[in-house]
């Protein structure tokens, strides 16, 4: 029996672990396969306080797990599979064994949102990826697109110039919501084509992307275009749907209650997987705190 | 680092030997140095090298180095996991994933 059980392991997850360690809590971390979180897939971190020259979102991941693990946090590598958050102490059932624990923090996080149009299921890794750091070189001297207007979609863009040709960045909007520093990065890079107005209506090829069929949403063209990669950076869809009984918004974001509670007594949540608004790593591991705290606070008085 | 290079590499010289005209099924990660997620899968890999030793054949293949057979077999983003039977990919995992989710593939594999 564990006292918490926290799901998830980006830097909501982990500073949970952290804080209720620290509490002298017994603290299992359902970390998952793919351990980490959003951060594995980018490279350097310039926002994250502490690090003024920037930081791997990799390596500092890989930090936060070390301190957890410092002070005295488990962590398994395997994915949740459901809880039965109906009775205390709830129960947790992952790929290979089942765990209990008197209180449960969710921090599942968010996991990319894919454009949806033909062509682009069948490609994901044949030319449709969503994460430049991991895939860029493969399309070294090769023409892609990105599909974005947010941070990750001119990191994306950003990364990719180091090896493709040409870069097309295509936003369904009228202007950009990234950052003003990342805009101003972009703008300046000649290899980088900027399209607004415009969204991918299907991606073309077998085995491989050849082409997508683009939409412009101001003048109602079509025109079809070249391309043997696509990046997709438009947001992300919260890892929500696995918790049963736990109640969530219509986009699928977990309902927050007075305090990082959920609808259910004894289970908190933390980081991406309900936070619509601000999704950044310090705002995550801001509400990982939190919850943790929130978590120790009520284990005290029960 | 995070990790250590398994015991079996794969590459363009010996991939039709070891992998192509190997006896039993061979799984092979493909990666690279620059790869993050490659270093959630390493280990992975390494421990189902121990798991599978006598019945699956468990490898890497640097993807820098050997651009034929990643060329080949259409690897176009890593960590991708080709699982090999009787000379031909039988199965393709993309991305990093749970342990248990190389196992159910291999185990498919072992019992088709």
């Amino acid at each position: 029996m564990y006292d918490v059980i926290i799901i998830g392991s980006g830097p909501a997850g982990l500073t949970a672990a952290i804080y209720t360690t620290r509490a002298n809590l017994k603290t299992l971390v359902i970390a998952g396969g793919k351990w980490g979180g959003q951060l594995m897939l980018t490279t350097l971190v310039e926002n994250y306080p502490g690090f003024p020259e920037g930081i791997d979102g990799p390596v500092l991941m890989e930090n936060m797990k070390k301190q957890a693990e410092k002070h005295g946090a488990e962590i398994l590598y395997q994915d949740f599979k459901k809880g039965d958050f109906s009775k205390a102490p709830f129960k947790i059932v992952t790929g290979e064994g089942e765990f209990e624990a008197k209180a449960v923090i969710i921090a599942t996080g968010a996991d990319t949102k894919w454009l949806d149009v033909p062509g682009e299921k069948e490609k994901i890794g044949r030319g449709v990826s969503s994460c430049a750091p991991c895939d860029a070189p493969f399309f070294r001297n090769k023409k892609v697109i990105v599909v974005g207007g947010g941070d990750s979609a001119m990191e994306e863009a950003l990364v990719l110039t180091k090896f493709a040709t040409s870069i097309t960045l295509i936003h369904r909007g009228d202007s950009f919501r990234a950052s003003e520093i990342m805009q101003k990065r972009v703008k300046e890079e000649s290899k980088i084509k900027i399209l607004f107005n415009t969204e991918i209506k299907e991606i073309m090829g077998e085995n491989n992307v050849t082409g997508v069929r683009l939409f412009n949403n101001k003048t109602n063209k079509e025109e079809e275009m070249a391309i043997e990669g696509v990046f997709v950076a438009v947001g992300h869809i919260p890892n929500s749907k696995v918790f049963e009984g736990i109640d969530r918004d219509e986009r699928g974001f977990i309902r927050v209650h007075d305090h990082y509670k959920t609808n259910i007594d004894g289970v908190f949540v933390a980081g991406d997987v309900h936070d619509a608004e601000y999704k950044q790593a310090v705002t995550a591991a801001g509400f990982g705190s939190a919850a943790a705290l929130e978590a120790e606070r009520w284990l005290e008085n029960r | 680092m995070f990790y250590e290079m398994a015991d079996v590499n794969f590459s363009d010289q010996n991939f039709e030997a070891e992998v192509l005209k190997s006896a039993e099924p061979v799984v092979v990660d493909f990666w690279a140095e620059w790869c993050t997620p490659c270093r959630i899968v390493s280990p992975i890999i390494e421990e189902l090298a121990e798991e599978y030793k006598g019945k699956v054949k468990v490898g890497k293949l640097n993807v820098d180095e050997n651009p034929s057979v990643s060329g080949q077999f259409n690897v176009m983003s890593i960590p991708s996991i080709l699982i090999f039977k009787d000379g031909m990919p039988v199965k393709t995992i993309i991305g990093a994933q749970a342990k248990d989710n190389f196992k159910r593939a291999i185990d498919e594999v072992l019992s088709s």
